[in-house]
């Protein structure tokens, strides 16, 4: 062994040569696989990488689940495999199966934890080290709003999954980040005539409100829209997102004068609420001389799976339903297209999360063959006030000025005497489009500004 | 630096006198070459973490991308902190993820105040995170043990709950809830100027990345990581610099015996404080550089489950040590990056080259492992470590080179720690 004798001369002169060693290749390496045409990620070989970032562990690991089935499944059908699904019903006929611009489709996937963190740090790896050129995903708003904000300081597009919280497209929107799902005000706007209809106007409501922002923008949007009905807003109680048990949230409830309890709740926060105030009895109960009553204002069929037979007859909104087309006609077409392949794929019919992340991904890629590049901002000029049809929810419009679809909303209740365990809820009504439009520097909306589309390096 | 046993009760564990005089920037040789060794390893990350080329199938396996690497030295910086109280003192603190929280936000909001450049809401970052340190410290090391334990870990949750909940309501928005705190476009941001809208040091931005191609591999260079690599080296020089000095004996001491101290009339709350408040500001400076990083702090950053990784960082590692947290926190970062983005398909890729039966059989064998499945094989091999190597992997790493060495007897560079760590198991 020799023995070596550090000096600080001799450190500085090394370091100095290391230095000089290590910079010497930027000279020669100018144009990087991101600058030769001019955005982040742009694909090179045959190949184009998507990258699927859903919650596969915490509260919302059901939903993400069934989201990372329908982006298999999306992708199977624009490599030309299976069945097609709503290929065949999509109003726009570019895609024809040979992948996105003749490039096959690859994806990665990643776990969100339903974490804005970790969300973040996947969304990272995607882009940096799998070249992902769009990031799609997601089941919390917190999440989105983070992702979001990643997707567009990168300059990739991000086609979001479900997220309910108007702050998505609203204060919180970015040029690069599209929404298909529908949003707060929208469910408040479709629910409030059903309400009306089933309670009448002279309502006391108890609020109990997840605290974060879709608990927030959904409260608030449901309390506006059933307050011009004539409702008063008795109390609003926010409870922790990561609460279990919410016994001592519903005590107070049948003492305070109200007559309607709104849980504006979500996912597994929603199952453990509704069934605790079932064990209240407040489904049974009087007050002010009339039938106590639940409002569950977010739906989906995973929860009412979770909350069993105490979602009978609670009223409450959805994106989509697997039911849509065949009880309220061809209008809806597409879903059974897409209720077939999901349900040949995996034996049972898909959520509505698994929709909406379904359809995102073939707007995207329809986006991408229309504008004839996978330029974040081509694809944004593309997608930008596109009018489609024939993916489940009707004609359908991608407004320009928030990047929020406007579709027609479906009001649901749960089933008094469901057949089996994935027939749970009843469509109520159908509320139109133009019932659930609202401007974009609508005040629960305002503060935000979509800024210039990134396409990043 | 020469004369520092001369203070010390504990001299049998100092490098003799005659070494000690042979220093340079103060260390010992021995020191001095692990500090190259560290310097060598952070910066030439961006080769060695990428062994594979970028097109085959273990290019699943590198992790050198800006984002992780910016992860692995920051939680380097973290764990390094964490080790100057626990390593030292022996106080397990289960509630630094608070100052990384809170360095976070001090960052993000010097952003949102002033502007894109990340030195003031760094600077924020130290000055908020110690004086947040000073304030739990001061209540919290009146107890030791688990006690003391437990309030560091009250602390933390309720600074969590007033980061998600409490202080996040609409009209009172300091921390922005579960969504995290950003900058806006509407922000005032006085001193920014034209530079760039985004994290930068005096124009040079931190997502800035050079891209090397050499054959199928791409190494990529990124400002940000050249950034926290350089602080790390720095935060990693002066934890040892503090290990050697007779502060770092002193606190030694409180954690070999703390009564034998106070009975010979030192007070021993002086020491284990500042080692606190330090420690809380190399948290708080690891915060920061999150957020210099990536401009968004969210509160999960401030949850126990945080501030219970970084006591498996410096564990895993070892404990005491001086590289070991360094490493720990690699290997953390690491497992939870590459391993939790393996999916199904990708397995089934693998294995493709095996008959069908056989390869959905591995699949199923293998997948609880990898995917969501990571914390298993990380619960796994932390319980490994802990029984076979309690010295953590340094001790792993002494051991594989005794193996090579001629000189079955000599010690390795960090044996003493090592060994003391052993002891106190």
């Amino acid at each position: 062994m020799t023995r070596s004798h550090f000096t600080r001369r001799g450190v500085m002169k090394t370091g100095a040569a290391t230095g000089a060693g290590l910079t010497l290749p930027t000279i020669f390496t100018g144009a990087s696989r991101a600058q030769e045409q001019g955005f982040t990620n742009a694909p090179t070989g045959d190949t184009v990488t998507l990258g699927f970032n859903v919650p596969q562990t915490g509260p919302y690991a059901d939903e993400g689940a069934d989201e990372l089935r329908a982006f298999e499944l999306a992708v199977e059908h624009l490599n030309g495999e299976g069945d097609g699904g709503m290929l065949q019903t999509f109003s726009s006929k570019e895609l024809d199966g040979s992948g996105i611009m003749g490039k096959r489709v690859e994806f990665v996937t990643g776990d969100t934890q339903t974490k804005s963190d970790a969300a973040r740090a996947a969304a990272q790896s995607m882009i940096q080290k799998d070249g992902a050129v769009m990031i799609s995903g997601g089941s919390s708003s917190g999440v989105a709003v983070a992702v979001q904000g990643l997707c567009q300081d990168a300059g990739v597009i991000f086609m979001s999954g479900l997220t309910h919280s108007n702050d998505t497209t609203g204060k919180d929107k970015k040029a690069n980040g599209f929404r298909h799902f529908f949003n707060a005000y929208m469910s408040a706007a479709a629910m409030a005539p059903v309400l009306e209809s089933l309670y009448g106007t002279d309502r006391k409501a108890y609020h109990l409100t997840a605290d974060y922002t879709w608990g927030w923008t959904q409260q608030e949007s449901i309390a506006a829209a059933t307050e011009a009905l004539g409702w008063e807003t008795v109390e609003n109680v926010l409870t922790p997102l990561a609460a279990t048990d919410f016994s001592s949230y519903i005590a107070p409830v049948l003492n305070s004068g109200a007559d309607v309890l709104v849980l504006n709740h979500y996912g597994g926060n929603m199952v453990n609420s509704l069934t605790n105030a079932v064990q209240f009895g407040l489904k049974q109960a009087q007050a002010n001389g009339k039938d106590f009553q639940i409002v569950v204002p977010l739906y989906s069929e995973l929860m009412a799976r979770g909350a069993g037979e105490n979602i009978a007859g609670i009223p409450g909104s959805q994106n989509w339903d697997w039911k849509l087309e065949n009880e309220r006609g061809s209008r809806y077409t597409g879903t059974n297209a897409f209720v077939q392949s999901f349900g040949q794929k995996y034996g049972f019919p898909p959520s509505q999360a698994a929709h909406t992340c379904y359809a995102q991904t073939l707007l995207y890629a329809d986006a991408v063959t229309r504008a004839g590049s996978f330029n974040p901002c081509a694809v944004v000029e593309a997608l930008e006030d596109f009018e489609f049809d024939g993916l489940g929810n009707g004609p359908t419009l991608y407004r320009a000025a928030d990047h929020q679809c406007f579709k027609d909303v479906v009001v649901v209740r749960g089933k008094e005497n469901p057949d089996n365990e994935f027939d749970l809820v009843e469509i109520v009504e159908v509320t139109p489009t133009e019932a659930v439009t609202y401007e974009p520097d609508h005040p629960m909306f305002a503060g935000g500004e979509l800024g210039e589309c990134n396409p990043g390096a | 630096m020469t004369d520092q046993t001369d203070y010390t009760p504990v001299a049998a564990q100092l490098p003799s006198r005659r070494a000690a005089r042979d220093t340079i920037l103060g260390l010992t040789r021995k020191d001095f070459g692990l500090l190259t060794v560290v310097i060598a390893l952070t910066m030439l990350a961006p080769f060695l973490l990428n062994p594979f080329p970028s097109n085959s199938a273990m290019a699943q396996f590198n992790a050198g991308y800006p984002d992780l690497m910016q992860r692995f030295v920051i939680f380097g910086i973290f764990a390094i902190g964490f080790n100057i109280l626990f390593g030292l003192t022996g106080y397990l603190s289960f509630g630094h993820a608070a100052f990384l929280g809170v360095g976070s936000y001090s960052c993000v909001w010097m952003f949102k105040l002033l502007g894109y450049n990340v030195l003031p809401g760094i600077l924020l970052a130290i000055v908020v995170s110690g004086l947040f340190a000073l304030l739990i410290g001061y209540i919290s090391l009146r107890r030791s043990g688990i006690y003391f334990s437990i309030l560091t870990l009250a602390f933390a949750q309720m600074s969590f709950a007033l980061a998600y909940s409490v202080l996040s309501n609409p009209s009172f928005n300091l921390t922005n809830g579960e969504t995290g705190l950003q900058v806006y476009t509407n922000d005032p941001q006085w001193l920014q100027g034209d530079g760039p809208r985004a994290p930068h040091i005096f124009g040079l931005a931190m997502r800035e990345t050079e891209t090397l191609s050499v054959g199928a591999w791409n190494f990529q260079f990124n400002a940000g990581y050249y950034l926290c690599a350089v602080v790390m080296i720095i935060c990693f020089y002066l934890s040892v610099r503090l290990f050697r000095s007779p502060f770092g004996m002193m606190l030694r001491a409180v954690k070999s015996n703390q009564q034998r101290l106070n009975y010979t009339g030192v007070n021993a709350r002086p020491y284990t404080l500042a080692a606190f408040v330090i420690s809380g500001m190399y948290a708080g400076l690891a915060g920061g550089l999150l957020s210099a990083m990536d401009p968004l702090a969210g509160a999960e950053r401030m949850q126990w489950t945080a501030s219970g990784e970084v006591v498996l960082m410096t564990i895993l590692g070892g404990a005491g040590t001086l590289i070991g947290p360094v490493l720990g926190a690699g290997f953390i970062k690491y497992f939870e990056n590459i391993f939790s983005k393996i999916n199904e398909s990708t397995l089934h890729a693998w294995f493709a080259f095996l008959p069908d039966g056989l390869e959905d059989a591995l699949v199923a064998i293998v997948y609880p492992f990898v995917g969501k499945g990571w914390h298993l094989t990380l619960g796994l091999l932390f319980m490994l470590v802990v029984i076979f190597l309690p010295g953590g992997l340094v001790q792993g790493g002494n051991k594989m080179a005794t193996i090579f060495r001629r000189d079955r007897k000599g010690g390795g560079v960090e044996d003493d720690a090592a060994a003391q760590r052993q002891a106190g198991e």
